[in-house]
C-alpha cells in the first residue's frame, strides 16, 4: 500500500473521450427520442439521455473539482460503488424471484388486473437478468477491478474508464430491467434486450476489456495471475457470445423491435450456444476467478496447485463452448449436434472438478478456520456446491435423462443449486472480504450475523433444490405414465395441480435465502461505517483480513 | 510449465489463445447448420406468417409466452400422444427468433392451432380459471381491450425479408390491407390475401368486430401454430438424419 502509483488528474484523454462520446450520446438520444416509432423507444430514449446528461454535468464537477483522495494509489472508488451496486441490485433479483415464485404457487394472490408489467412472462427475465448480470455482473467487474489491481501491483488503467464502465454497465441494466416491465424483448432467455440496449453493453464491454487488459500492460509483476486469466476469459468470451447471439436488424432505427439474423434450428443453437456459456463464461470463469483470489487469501495459503490451475483453465474454456446443444435434446436439431453437445458436456465434469479439487485443497492446513470463519466457511459451501451442480450438469445432459427432466422443475432446481449455492456464495464471500478491506476496517460488523446470514440461506437452499427435485421428477415422470389401458394417466393439468406443494416449498426456501441477503446487507453497511457489534468487540481477535501486499 | 509462463507474461497473446481455445466448438457446431442441406426437412405448406399472424406473434413475445410454453414437441411417445406429430425443424424456419422454450410450465403449444375454438382462447386469455381451474396462467383480459398498433406492419415484413423470410414485393406492399382483410370474412381482398397466405384463417377473432385488437392478432397466430405442414403426405423416412 505505501508505493505511490502513478496516474494522472483532471482533464486527460480519458476526459475526453468520454465527454464526446456522452456528447454524441446525448444527440443521438434526442433524435431517437424526438422521432420514436413506438412509445417504448421513446421511453428508453429519454433514459439514454437523461443519463447522459448526468454523466456530463458528473464529469464537469470531477474537473472542476481539486483532485481527489487516490486511496494510496489504487483505483478503489470504483470497487465500493461496485460493491453497493451489487448488493442493491442482488436484493432486487432475489425479491422479484420470490415474487415470481409465489405466483406460480398462488396465481390468483399476485395477479394485478391492468398491470401487465406484473405478470410473470415479463417477471421472470426481470428476475434472470437481474440476477445474472445486475447481481452477477457487478460482483465481477468491482472484483476483477480489486483483483487486478493488487495482483498486478498497478492502478486501474484508463483514467475515468472504469467509472465508465461501471455507470454505462449499470444503464444496461437499468435499459434491460424497464425494457421487460414495458414489453421490450426479443425473447432470447438471458439475451433478452434489445438491439440498442445490446449496442451499448458492447460500447461499454470493450471498453471494460480495454481497460482490464491496459491495467494488466502496466503490471509491476511478471505472471499474470491466475484469477486475472478467467477473468479475461471471461471478458473475452462474453463479448463473442453476445455479439454473434444479439445479431439482428432493427425494424427501425427509432423502433424498439427487432428481429433476430437467424431462425428457426440454426437460431435455437446459436441462443444455447450463449445460453450454456452464459453459465459457462460469466457464472463459471468469472466466479472461478474469486475463488483464485478470495478462498487463497482469506485461508492465508496458496493455491493448492499450479499445474492444476493451468490444465483446468485451459480444458475448461476448450470444453465449456461446446456443451451448448445438450438444452436441444430431442429437438429438431440434428441428431450429431446433440451428440455432441452431450459428450462434451460428459467429459465437462473433469475440468470442473479440476477447479472444485484446486480450490477445496487450497485450504490444505487451513481446515481449522471453517470453525472460526464464516466468510472462509461460506466460500469453500460455495465450492462445494459448484461440485455438486458440475456433476448434476453432465448428468442431465445425457440424452436418457434429459428426456426426463428437460421442460421441468428439473432444470430450475439444478440452476439454483449452481447460482444460489455456488455464485451467490462465492459472491457473498467476496463482498464480505471486500467490505473491511476497501473501507479498512479491522473486521466485519458482525460475525454472528454472517453466521445467520449462512444458515438461514443455507436452509433455503436445500428447500428450494429438494421441492424442485420432486417436483420436476415427479412432473416428468407423471408426463409420460401409462394407465393400464395404454392411454396417457394424466392429463397436462393434474400435473401442474400436482406441483402446487412444491412451488410453495420453493418460495419459502426463496424467501429465506432474500432474508439472509438483507441480513447481509445491514452487517455490510454498518461494517462500511466502521461499527463493530457490542458483543463481539472484545470476542473479535480481529481476524487476519488485511491483504498483504 | 516454462512454456505456460510466456503466456503468463504476455497479456495480449493470452487474450488471444484464450479467443481461439472458445471460438472452435462453436464454429465446429453451428456453422455446419447453415449449409448442410438436411439440416431443415424438405416439407410442402410451411410460409412465412401473415401479418395479423406476425403481430400476434410479436405480442407472444411481447408477453414472454416462451417462458412457460415450449413450441417443440420431441419424438417421445408420450409428447407425441400428447401433443402430435414431433416439430420438424422446417416448421420454425421462419420464426425469427425461435420459440422452442425451455420449460413448460404450461402445456407445449407447437401445435395447438386448430385444437379450441376462438371463443375458448378469448375466455381463457381473459380468465384462465374460468376454464382451468388448477391452472396457474395469469389472465390475459387487457389483450382484449388494447387496439392493435400495427403502424409499423410494413417494416415488420421488411426487416423480416432482410433476414431472409421471404416475404415478396406484393406481401410488403399489401401488408396492412392484408392485416385488415383476415379479421374480416366480407373484405374484398379475401381471394388475394388467401392466395399470398394459404391456410391463413379469416375471421373476426376476438368477438368483437368493431377492433382489431392485440387478442385477434394472438389468437390468430395461436390458431396457426403447427397447422402449416400436412402431414397425411409428409415422409418422414426421407427426411433421416
Amino acid at each position: 500500500m505505501s508505493q505511490k502509483l502513478s496516474h494522472t488528474n483532471g482533464a486527460g484523454g480519458d476526459v475526453m473521450a468520454i465527454a464526446v462520446l456522452l456528447g454524441v450520446g446525448a444527440l443521438f438520444a434526442l433524435f431517437v427520442a424526438a422521432r420514436a416509432v413506438d412509445p417504448l423507444m421513446g421511453a428508453h430514449a429519454m433514459v439514454f439521455l437523461a443519463a447522459f446528461a448526468l454523466g456530463g454535468f458528473a464529469l464537469v464537477t470531477h474537473v472542476s473539482s481539486p483532485s481527489r483522495g487516490d486511496d494510496g494509489g489504487y483505483e478503489l472508488g470504483v470497487v465500493k460503488a461496485g460493491v453497493f451496486a451489487s448488493m442493491f441490485w442482488g436484493i432486487a433479483g432475489f425479491l422479484v424471484g420470490v415474487i415470481i415464485a409465489s405466483q406460480l404457487a398462488f396465481p390468483e394472490l399476485f395477479y394485478f388486473e391492468g398491470a401487465p408489467w406484473t405478470n410473470f412472462g415479463r417477471l421472470r427475465p426481470l428476475h434472470t437478468s437481474a440476477v445474472i448480470f445486475a447481481f452477477g455482473g457487478n460482483v465481477l467487474i468491482a472484483t476483477s477491478f480489486y483483483v487486478v489491481q493488487r495482483t498486478s501491483r498497478a492502478r486501474l488503467a484508463g483514467g475515468l474508464a472504469p467509472w465508465f464502465v461501471f455507470w454505462g454497465y449499470n444503464l444496461f441494466i437499468v435499459i434491460a430491467a424497464t425494457g421487460y416491465l414495458m414489453g421490450v424483448t426479443q425473447s432470447k432467455e438471458y439475451a433478452e434486450p434489445e438491439w440498442y440496449a445490446d449496442l451499448w453493453l458492447t460500447i461499454v464491454w470493450v471498453v471494460y476489456l480495454l481497460v482490464f487488459l491496459g491495467t494488466l500492460w502496466k503490471r509491476k509483476e511478471p505472471h499474470i495471475y491466475v484469477a486475472n486469466w478467467f477473468y479475461l476469459s471471461f471478458i473475452v468470451t462474453i463479448a463473442m457470445l453476445h455479439i454473434v447471439n444479439n445479431l439482428s436488424v432493427p425494424v427501425a432505427l427509432t423502433g424498439s423491435k427487432s428481429y433476430s439474423l437467424f431462425a428457426g434450428v440454426q437460431d435455437a443453437l446459436t441462443q444455447w450456444w450463449y445460453g450454456h456459456n452464459a453459465v459457462g463464461f460469466f457464472l463459471t470463469t468469472g466466479f472461478l476467478a474469486i475463488m483464485y483470489y478470495f478462498i487463497p487469501k482469506r485461508a492465508e495459503r496458496p493455491v493448492f496447485s499450479y499445474r492444476l490451475s493451468i490444465v483446468h483453465f485451459w480444458s475448461l474454456i476448450f470444453i465449456y463452448i461446446w456443451a451448448g446443444p445438450h438444452h436441444l435434446h430431442y429437438t429438431a436439431l440434428p441428431e450429431w449436434a446433440q451428440t455432441l453437445g452431450m459428450t462434451f458436456s460428459i467429459m465437462l465434469w473433469m475440468p470442473s472438478w479440476g477447479g472444485m479439487i484446486n480450490g477445496l485443497m487450497t485450504l490444505s492446513g487451513a481446515w481449522d478456520k471453517l470453525r472460526t470463519d464464516p466468510v472462509l466457511r461460506m466460500m469453500v459451501v460455495s465450492v462445494a456446491f459448484y461440485g455438486m451442480s458440475t456433476f448434476e450438469g453432465p448428468l442431465m445432459s445425457i440424452r436418457a435423462v434429459n428426456a426426463l427432466s428437460h421442460y421441468t422443475d428439473w432444470t430450475i432446481g439444478h440452476v439454483h443449486s449452481g447460482a444460489l449455492g455456488w455464485v451467490g456464495y462465492i459472491s457473498f464471500g467476496a463482498l464480505y472480504c471486500l467490505v473491511p478491506w476497501l473501507w479498512k476496517r479491522k473486521s466485519l460488523y458482525s460475525n454472528a450475523l454472517v453466521e445467520w446470514h449462512f444458515w438461514i440461506s443455507t436452509i433455503g437452499i436445500v428447500l428450494y433444490i429438494t421441492s424442485m427435485w420432486v417436483s420436476g421428477i415427479m412432473q416428468g415422470l407423471m408426463w409420460r405414465a401409462y394407465n393400464e389401458f395404454g392411454f396417457l394417466q394424466f392429463s397436462f393439468v393434474e400435473t401442474v395441480e400436482a406441483m402446487h406443494p412444491y412451488y410453495i416449498i420453493r418460495a419459502t426456501g426463496g424467501t429465506l435465502f432474500l432474508v439472509g441477503a438483507l441480513i447481509m446487507a445491514y452487517n455490510l453497511w454498518r461494517t462500511a461505517r466502521g461499527d463493530v457489534r457490542t458483543a463481539e468487540r472484545q470476542l473479535s481477535p480481529a481476524p487476519a483480513a488485511i491483504p498483504a501486499e | 510449465m516454462d512454456r505456460h509462463a510466456f503466456l503468463e507474461k504476455n497479456g495480449l497473446i493470452l487474450t488471444v489463445a484464450i479467443l481461439i481455445t472458445v471460438a472452435i466448438g462453436g464454429l465446429v457446431e453451428i456453422a455446419p447448420l447453415f449449409y448442410l442441406e438436411s439440416t431443415i426437412e424438405e416439407v410442402d405448406g410451411v410460409r412465412p406468417y401473415s401479418p395479423l399472424e406476425l403481430a400476434g406473434r410479436n405480442v407472444y413475445v411481447r408477453e414472454g409466452c416462451y417462458t412457460c410454453h415450449s413450441q417443440q414437441i420431441r419424438p417421445l411417445r408420450d409428447e407425441v400422444e400428447r401433443y402430435g406429430h414431433y416439430s420438424l425443424a422446417a416448421e420454425s424456419m421462419y420464426d425469427h427468433p425461435f420459440q422452442w422454450g425451455s420449460k413448460r410450465s404450461g402445456p407445449d403449444l407447437a401445435r395447438v392451432g386448430g385444437k379450441y375454438s376462438d371463443e375458448w382462447h378469448v375466455q381463457h386469455m381473459e380468465d384462465p380459471r374460468s376454464l382451468v381451474p388448477e391452472s396457474i396462467m395469469p389472465p390475459y383480459a387487457f389483450l382484449g381491450k388494447r387496439d392493435l398498433d400495427f403502424s409499423q406492419v410494413e417494416a415488420w415484413l421488411k426487416a423480416n425479408r432482410t433476414v431472409g423470410v421471404p416475404y415478396t414485393d406484393e406481401m410488403i406492399e399489401n401488408a396492412e390491407s392484408d392485416l385488415r382483410a383476415q379479421v374480416d370474412p366480407f373484405s374484398e381482398n379475401y381471394d388475394a390475401f388467401i392466395a399470398r397466405y394459404p391456410k391463413a384463417q379469416i375471421r373476426d377473432f376476438d368477438g368483437n368486430a368493431r377492433q382489431i385488437t392485440e387478442m385477434d392478432a394472438l389468437i390468430a397466430y395461436m390458431q396457426i401454430l403447427g397447422t402449416m405442414v400436412d402431414f397425411e403426405t409428409y415422409q418422414a423416412e426421407e427426411n433421416y438424419r
